[in-house]
């Protein structure tokens, strides 16, 4: 604890370069690619220079997108009814004909597999972005101002914490989409990702409002305090960007998380409902059958893999473009 | 799966008959001595409620008050066949309305007090009188005397509290001397001697109206072939045998545990480590492709059980209300492939109104229940077609999805409508909207008997206002004959009726059977091939070590 | 230091009564007659559910109930089940073998992530960093009951080097298993933080300053490295505590623990109240006093942070 390189280096200075082009440049995002290279960048097109030169960006997002278009537009990939089944091909073996093979019920597990995508993918980015949105921002308020606000603020979310999930999900669930009142799809969707934010914020809360911690006593933040810059361009334009890396990671392996989180509500009979399909779903059903037929886990567990492996890399090559230290 | 009802798994008639035909006696002529001592582990539930008979209907708690106690009449292992006397040395009735009853003399509770007539007596009125609030309340309904022991609360959900019923002993209950009671019902039921031997009817020492439920529940006294050592919370009950036994077979081992499991799958691995000596019900995993068979060679059992699954049709809801409809739907089911596909083989298809062990059940009456896809079609446009969505619902707290899901999948198939499933979030909601007759679909229900007699399968499910006719159908010619059945002079008399009345609900489809339960069971190396019950749990007396 | 740790622990006070009451009050708006399902498929006798009502104070309204239960809760008294047994003692019993369980899923995911994320931070990008990620992730992508199942098996069944299921002791040793499946979908978070944070501190002028004053690779990684990275996994690590006590329910399952989990399940989905706040609360506390740690820890790790 006395170890006198601590204090002073914990942190890298960070380049100069954003915080001084932060004070001069143009906004930032609208930057054509093709600007003059030595014409001060914003942060984000400086980052954007930074995405266009990395192979790991060009490959996750083309997955990222791929798995998009196959959400929008599962017809492209598919022309089989993803809820057909017989129960004469129950639990048929991949072939030609059925290249993932058929579940339990006989249905098409290639074609479930791709319409599954729209629902997981749905849920699980959008819980996640309004996850970190909102832990992301109380995080940043309580650990940049302290004092009362951090104390009110991380009480709130202890509480919340606290609730279990199965709980918090039942009483907003069945509350708002009583069973069988035949709920439109996007109402029913708009009240899950409600469940999974609101049970799910505080974890997002705790770790911004750490690195915070940790970040604004730096010596940059000081300086620019100093030169009397304003709380909101502190936080803005040297806080975040220099914060943001530990939430990145976070959140991308989170989509995960949530794909997950979203099978144990329609589990619970108060998520989707079938015929609605999710890889989540999919695999939970697969339960007692893992021991006789494990391709009926192998197959949406993969998916879910690669989706959330390109995330993750995606998240990585952001992190590594915006995060001043790592220039 | 669990069976939220103790009687869901009353699975009287569990055919032991057959397990001994299948394999044979000849095992047990072995050539080393049989052990009279040692202990086994056998799986259990942690019981819901304290151990008190009038209080338990789930299966955690049930199966240890039936090793504890041991009834008037008693049913025997194998299928089908009549009760018989246990503490009761008869029971006797001329009109089937007064029912003499004597106990055999000398038999002991396991804290040295006598059984009596009063012990039953007062453990009868005990369990109806409305303020102590029994969970079997109702099982006393038909004794003379009930309706004065209930009071009803002023405003249901409020504060106010019920006022004292009228009077505080059933007049129907009569105690002639120490070893003869009378029982008066309020009007002839030619089937009460089989009720007897349902657990509410279990008699009770002087400990338990001395110390109060709660805490008897917490240390049992019974009169039955094992005591009560101990109960760790979720963890273990102990059981010993009780040596002073004499109103029937004592066991041959001496200590019993019953390990308290929340989860099958756990309770099977242990069993195949051999940690355990026997399983009940092994897992749907291990069902998959009945896996059990080889995990286990040849330490498994495997019969069927008198429970039927069921899908039941609200009347309240008038797109219900065409027989051809129902029809149509209870057509439109591929039985056997749910059999085969879903379960393995471990459900078998169900084909008639009663489940087929029970005395007194006829098997393929449903004509309903066979898989044709021309008939259905053709039914569908008699009814005039159905509009709109068929939503097939069931409780999602226990493994009904998969099963619910091929059956609307069926009828979607075949009958070429929109059909789904849709699983509700708990029993007690899935209930309380029965109850309420609110459901908005066919729903899904299981019935096993309380008693062993096709009875029970027709006066609570189709008569009209019985106590699990939720559906609410009504056919004046069903209850004219159920009338006449239960007041018939002989058994075989009402059977006979009964199997008239059967003949009008198949007509009308009020519900659909789909499939009959069966049981997997498995046991350790440790022992010989025991029997079970006819609710299915191991007969303990007949646990012998190798 | 010593202000800051009174008001903190002076916080417990409304935050309890805040949470008592929300939970409270979400129990009570859990759809379902508690008493509807408790008798099958068949309504239960009018009698037994006016008892129970009358017995649990159902009839009265919230606020009274909750009055009633803060009363017995100050007394010391938590109240009993629907089933007659007291909650005291199925805190007594059941909570310290879920907080050995969440405590070795604990130690198990901070062993194994930190490992793999320093190794991988160190190197990143090689085969190793690859192999980490995709495990990880499948660790997440499967199920507990699958990952539970497979070593259950194979552990304990199979190669029998394992408990199948715990014993009512609950030995830490038994619980490693357990507290692999458990710890096994937060791996992937912790091992990625950490390669992270060491990745971006790898480059700063201290490290370089370490290494120039000739400290063996060892120290710097060990001392000031590793240090400075920890802000994150250990924020992490601390919100995780309180999320495998709560989610342990599938676990304490497969290997029969005798745990909180499946009290709270069941006392939710019957909507016993008292249950349900009783060890939700101390699941509140254990958060409040595990945050209260990480703040302290902090300050620790890092000079710069400080509490006035």
């Amino acid at each position: 604890m006395s170890d006198p390189t601590v204090g002073s280096m914990a942190t890298t200075p960070p380049a100069e370069q954003p915080t001084v082009a932060g004070g001069t440049a143009p906004p930032d995002s609208g930057l054509p690619a093709n600007a003059k290279r030595d014409q001060p960048r914003g942060l984000l097109g400086d980052a954007w220079m930074d995405l266009r030169r990395k192979p790991l960006f060009w490959i996750s997002a083309s997955i990222i997108l791929l798995f998009l278009v196959m959400a929008a537009f599962p017809s492209l990939f598919t022309s089989v009814d993803p809820t057909q089944g017989d129960l004469a091909r129950s639990r048929v073996e991949p072939s030609g004909d059925a290249w993932f093979g058929y579940d339990v019920q006989g249905r098409d597990v290639y074609a479930r597999v791709i319409y599954g995508a729209r629902a997981s993918i749905l849920v699980a980015v959008l819980a996640t972005l309004g996850t970190v949105l909102i832990g992301g921002a109380i995080g940043i308020l309580s650990g940049f101002w302290g004092g009362w606000v951090d104390a009110l603020l991380s009480r709130v979310a202890d509480v919340f914490f606290g609730l279990p999930f199965v709980l918090g999900a039942i009483v907003i669930l069945t509350t708002f989409n009583k069973p069988g009142s035949g709920n439109s799809y996007v109402k029913i969707v708009s009240l899950v990702l409600f469940s999974l934010i609101i049970l799910g914020w505080p974890v997002s809360m705790r770790i911004m409002r750490s690195s915070v911690l940790a970040t604004k006593q730096a010596d940059y933040i000081m300086a620019a305090r100093a030169l009397g810059a304003g709380s909101g361009r502190i936080i803005m334009k040297h806080l975040l960007p220099n914060t943001l890396a530990p939430l990145l990671v976070y959140s991308t392996i989170l989509v995960g998380s949530f794909i997950g989180a979203e099978a144990t509500l329609s589990f619970l009979g108060v998520g989707l409902q079938s015929p609605v399909v999710s890889w989540g779903v999919m695999i939970s059903e697969t339960r007692d059958w893992v021991r006789v037929s494990p391709f009926l886990l192998f197959f949406p567990a993969t998916f879910l893999v690669i989706a959330v492996l390109a995330f993750v890399m995606l998240g990585e090559a952001v992190r590594e473009a915006l995060d001043p230290k790592l220039r | 799966m669990r069976v939220s009802k103790r009687a869901s798994a009353v699975a009287l008639g569990a055919a032991v008959a057959l397990v001994a035909a299948g394999c044979g006696s000849g095992d047990s002529g072995g050539d080393s001595p049989a052990k009279t001592d040692g202990a086994i582990v056998i799986d259990g539930s942690q019981p819901e409620v304290g151990l008190v008979p009038a209080n338990t209907t789930e299966t955690g708690g049930g199966a240890i008050i039936d090793y504890l106690w041991t009834g008037l009449v008693e049913y025997p292992n194998e299928q089908g066949a009549n009760p018989k006397l246990a503490v009761a040395e008869s029971i006797d009735t001329k009109d089937s309305k007064v029912y003499t009853i004597k106990i055999k003399k000398g038999t002991k509770f396991h804290d040295g007090t006598e059984v009596k007539a009063e012990s039953f007596v007062k453990a009868w009125n005990w369990s109806a009188y409305s303020p102590n609030g029994a969970q079997n309340s109702s099982f006393f309904s038909d004794i003379q005397g009930f309706e004065d022991v209930q009071s009803v609360d002023p405003d249901d959900d409020g504060p106010k509290k019920a006022p004292e019923p009228k009077a505080k002993e059933m007049s129907g209950l009569k105690v002639v001397d120490d070893h003869t009671f009378e029982v008066t019902l309020g009007s002839p039921f030619s089937i009460f001697p089989t009720k007897l031997g349902y657990s509410a009817f279990y008699p009770m020492p002087d400990a338990f109206f001395t110390q109060g439920a709660d805490a008897f529940g917490k240390k049992p006294i019974g009169n039955g072939p094992w005591k009560f050592v101990s109960w760790q919370d979720n963890v273990e009950i102990k059981l010993t045998r009780n040596d002073d036994y004499t109103a029937g077979d004592k066991g041959k081992i001496k200590d019993v545990t019953v390990k308290l499991y929340q989860d099958a799958g756990a309770a099977y691995n242990d069993l195949q480590a051999g940690n355990l000596d026997f399983q009940q019900q092994v897992p749907t995993s291990a069902l998959a492709g009945a896996k059990y068979k080889t995990d286990l060679s040849d330490r498994y059992i495997d019969v069927p059980n008198a429970a039927t699954a069921l899908i039941a049709f609200p009347f309240y809801d008038k797109r219900f209300q065409n027989a051809d409809l129902r029809r149509a739907v209870s057509l439109a089911v591929d039985r056997q492939s749910i059999s085969d596909k879903i379960f393995s083989g471990s459900r078998k298809p169900a084909d008639s109104w009663a489940n087929p062990l029970t005395p007194g059940a006829k098997s393929g009456n449903c004509t309903s229940c066979s898989y044709n896809p021309e008939e259905a079609k053709a039914l569908l446009a008699k009814a005039g077609g159905f509009q709109g969505e068929m939503v097939f619902y069931y409780n999602a707290d226990a493994s009904h999805k998969e099963w619910m899901e091929a059956v609307a999948q069926s009828v979607k198939n075949t009958l070429g409508i929109e059909a789904r499933a849709e699983g509700v979030p708990t029993f007690a909601v899935f209930r309380q909207q029965i109850n309420a007759k609110q459901m908005k679909g066919p729903y899904r229900a299981a019935w096993s008997q309380d008693y062993p007699d096709v009875e029970n399968w027709i006066g609570p499910l189709y008569v009209t206002g019985g106590s699990s006719n939720d559906g609410s159908y009504s056919n004046p010619e069903v209850d004219r004959l159920y009338k006449e059945a239960t007041s018939a002079p002989t058994v075989d008399a009402a059977h006979a009726k009964f199997a008239e009345a059967v003949t009008f609900v198949d007509k009308d489809t009020p519900s659909i059977p789909i499939y009959f339960y069966g049981q997997q069971s498995g046991f350790s190396d440790k022992i010989k091939k025991p029997e079970l019950n006819v609710k299915g749990e191991i007969d303990l007396e007949s646990v012998e070590l190798k | 230091m010593g202000r800051y740790l009174l008001r903190r622990l002076l916080q417990l006070i409304p935050v309890f009564i805040g949470t008592t009451f929300f939970i409270f009050v979400l129990v009570w708006a859990v759809p379902g007659d508690p008493f509807a399902g408790k008798c099958g498929d068949r309504r239960c006798p009018d009698a037994y559910v006016d008892f129970m009502t009358d017995k649990y104070k159902l009839d009265q309204n919230i606020f009274v109930q909750y009055g009633s239960y803060m009363k017995n809760l100050l007394q010391g008294d938590f109240g009993e089940t629907f089933g007659g047994r007291s909650i005291n003692e199925i805190v007594v019993n059941a909570y310290p073998n879920t907080l050995k369980l969440a405590l070795v899923a604990l130690a198990v995911e901070a062993l194994i992530g930190l490992t793999a994320g320093v190794l991988t931070g160190l190197k990143r990008n090689g085969f190793l960093d690859n192999l980490v990620l995709v495990s990880t992730l499948f660790l997440i992508a499967l199920p507990t009951f699958v990952t539970g199942f497979v070593l259950q098996w194979l552990l304990g069944v199979k190669w029998g080097i394992a408990p199948v299921t715990v014993s009512s002791d609950v030995s830490f040793t038994e619980l490693l298993v357990p507290g692999f499946v458990l710890g096994s979908t937060s791996m992937a978070y912790i091992a990625r933080l950490a390669r992270t944070s060491i990745a971006e501190n790898r480059r700063g002028d201290y490290v370089r300053t370490a290494i120039a004053k000739g400290l063996p690779m060892r120290r710097v990684v060990g001392v000031h490295l590793l240090r400075n990275s920890m802000i994150p996994v250990i924020t992490f690590l601390g919100t995780d505590l309180g999320a495998l006590m709560g989610g342990s329910v599938v676990t304490e399952g497969i290997f029969n623990i005798n745990g909180i989990g499946r009290e709270v399940f069941r006392a939710i989905i019957t909507k016993e109240g008292a249950t349900v706040v009783s060890i939700v609360v101390i699941l509140v506390l254990v958060y409040l006093l595990m945050n209260l740690l990480i703040d302290l820890l902090y300050a620790a790790l890092d000079p710069r942070i400080r509490y006035e």
